[in-house]
């Protein structure tokens, strides 16, 4: 059901109090009245109202300085001016300070009613608008950005920073240590969140449709484009572009992108009108763009147009304290996706998800915790269930002859130390075996 | 309580209509009341809400609701003018002819419209004693009307919503 709007009577004259009481409660207002500014301003101290209808002329404090006053409270009420004596200075004053209107007294039904009408609309709009941003802000809030390690806490410190900037951005980081969830992070915590965040995946793309995508296109540009195409660059105008895999994009289209960049001003291919859009750009790239542009495949000029702000997203391996907070959010996550009741993670698997390298950073740890939600038993995720139980290679094995003394020493155990037999299972000779077992100083337990 | 000289049909109508609205039996009286204190000379008209007091004076214990019926132009000291006046939940409401007039915006007389205008006025102000608020059905009797026109877009009846609302409410009012 709509909340019923307000209406707060500030008038000096009883008759009118009484007046317009009757009215606006027939008219189902919710209505309060006071007989001074102050005994308005001790009322609005508890309580808030979204009309407030005030005689400009009463005595100690007039509607005029009592509408400044509230402005001081904090408080934006559509603010109503009645006035006996219509003057054309007071009206401006009165808009001018920021009311929303003023009426003369004897007042038209009709006009009252379309005034108040008007107002309680806006007082809705208000009230829709003000839901819309919440609803926008719990959409854009960052969910899967988690850590609490010190790398991903400089991170976070940094994004804040930078978000309120219009700088441009470059986000490096392996791949899958969530560089467009910074991206992200950064664009819905600027004041351009309420607009578009445009994602572009620059890799994915070659060049003419690259160019086609970033500058969209007029009806006939090429075999195919039937109709006229806005371009990224246009559809993120007030927002932020986000060009991820940077590096892969060609040096004609970084000489492109650098133009652009420059002027804010484009030609959509087949064009022959300039386009201007507003965005902040952020790239992310997993490549190192100073040695691209020793190496002379990255120009150095778009280089340093777009690395003003680098925040590096530092690797899983990295930030191993962050490893549980993760794991158990994507439990959450999945959990609550699949409908399936809260389920823990044993302590022998969070140990070894700790001691895993993964070289595919958090986008590899969410997928084996959504496989072992998936594949276990529904209880908890125990170590059978992670991946690499069966198939990765216990990371504390560095070296080669590390390998072959747990290999050997396994073999051993599993034919309970007979030689033949081991050495046959190995394909080695005695000799050879007995050779190994005095290297690695290998001793059945 | 009439003091706007209706004719006996007139007045049958509108009994009839609050009979069929409410359900109370209505008793229709002349009477003469000197207005000419209310009347204010700057505006030149007169006094809703001194001439509502007034009425509700007159209430006598056996009535439900008083209605005083006028014929003279009313104001309320906010608004130009008004076609009638109520308190809401109270138990008094009064209403005028003046301004429901075709002569008054330059159009041809038409009585039966005239009455049909009043009758609407009189049972909207009614509804009010009861508690209803304005309704934002366009065809409601208890939608809020500032021109004839409006008046003359609206049934006689309440909708279904301003009905259960007035049934519950008479039914509030009945057991106190």
């Amino acid at each position: 059901m709509d909340k019923k709007v307000s209406i707060l009577i500030v008038d000096d004259e009883e008759s009118v109090r009484d007046s317009l009481y009757n009215w606006f409660i027939d008219d189902g207002y919710i209505v309060e009245c006071a007989e001074n500014a102050k005994k308005a301003l001790s009322i609005l101290e508890k309580k808030d109202f979204d009309i407030i209808l005030a005689d400009i002329k009463m005595p100690g404090m007039d509607g005029m300085e009592m509408h400044r006053r509230i402005k001081t409270l904090n408080k934006e009420p559509i603010f109503i001016i009645m006035t006996a004596f219509a003057s054309v200075d007071t009206a401006v004053q009165a808009l001018k300070d920021g009311a929303y209107d003023y009426i003369t007294k004897p007042f038209d039904p009709d006009d009252l009613s379309h005034l108040i009408r008007n107002a309680a609309a806006q007082v809705s709009l208000k009230v829709e608008n003000e839901n819309l941003r919440n609803k926008i802000t719990s959409l854009t809030d960052i969910e899967d950005l988690i850590g609490e390690s010190d790398a991903m806490m400089k991170v976070l410190k940094e994004v804040e920073s930078v978000a309120q900037s219009n700088s441009s951005v470059i986000i490096t980081g392996e791949s899958g240590t969530g560089k467009e969830l910074i991206a992200r992070a950064i664009h819905s915590n600027s004041s351009r969140k309420y607009f578009p965040l445009i994602s572009v995946h620059c890799g994915a793309l070659t060049e003419s449709l690259l160019e086609s995508e970033l500058f969209g296109h007029e009806k006939g540009a090429f075999t195919g484009a039937t109709f006229n195409r806005k371009g990224r660059f246009e559809m993120a105008d007030g927002g932020t572009i986000f060009l991820d895999e940077i590096a892969t994009i060609s040096s004609k289209m970084q000489i492109e992108l650098l133009r652009v960049l420059e002027s804010k001003t484009f030609v959509r291919v087949g064009g022959n009108k300039e386009v201007s859009s507003d965005f902040r750009v952020i790239c992310a790239t997993n490549r190192d763009l100073k040695t691209m542009v020793k190496s002379g495949t990255f120009r150095e000029d778009l280089y340093y147009r777009l690395n003003v702000v680098n925040i590096v997203i530092p690797p899983l391996r990295e930030r191993v304290e962050d490893i549980p907070l993760l794991a158990n959010h994507f439990i959450k996550k999945y959990c609550t996706s699949m409908s399936r009741n809260l389920i823990f993670i044993e302590p022998s698997a969070m140990k070894q998800l700790e001691e895993f390298e993964f070289p595919g950073n958090v986008r590899e740890l969410e997928n084996m915790i959504e496989r072992a939600i998936v594949i276990g038993n529904g209880k908890d995720i125990r170590l059978k269930d992670l991946p690499m139980g069966k198939e990765v290679i216990n990371s504390s094995i560095e070296s080669l002859d590390d390998l072959e003394s747990k290999h050997i020493a396994m073999i051993l155990n599993k034919y309970s130390w007979n030689i033949s037999r081991t050495a046959k299972a190995l394909n080695v000779d005695r000799a050879t075996l007995y050779n190994k077992i005095k290297k690695y100083k290998l001793i059945q337990e | 309580m009439s003091c706007a000289h209706i004719e006996k049909d007139t007045a049958r109508f509108i009994a009839e209509d609050i009979m069929r609205e409410f359900n109370y039996p209505v008793l229709f009286k002349e009477c003469s009341v000197d207005l000419s204190v209310f009347y204010n000379p700057g505006r030149r008209q007169y006094d809703a809400n001194r001439i509502l007091k007034q009425v509700s004076e007159l209430s006598s214990p056996n009535s439900v609701k008083i209605m005083g019926l006028f014929s003279v132009d009313l104001f309320i000291p906010i608004l130009t003018y008004i076609f009638g006046q109520a308190i809401l939940n109270g138990n008094t409401g009064i209403a005028s002819l003046y301004r429901l007039r075709n002569e008054l915006y330059g159009l041809e007389q038409d009585t039966a419209l005239l009455i049909e205008r009043f009758r609407k006025v009189i049972i909207h102000e009614l509804g009010h004693t009861f508690g209803l608020i304005h309704c934002p059905n366009p065809i409601c009797i208890m939608r809020s009307s500032t021109y004839v026109e409006d008046i003359d877009q609206k049934k006689i009846h309440f909708c279904h919503h301003c009905q259960t609302e007035l049934n519950g409410r008479r039914k509030e009012e009945e057991n106190h």
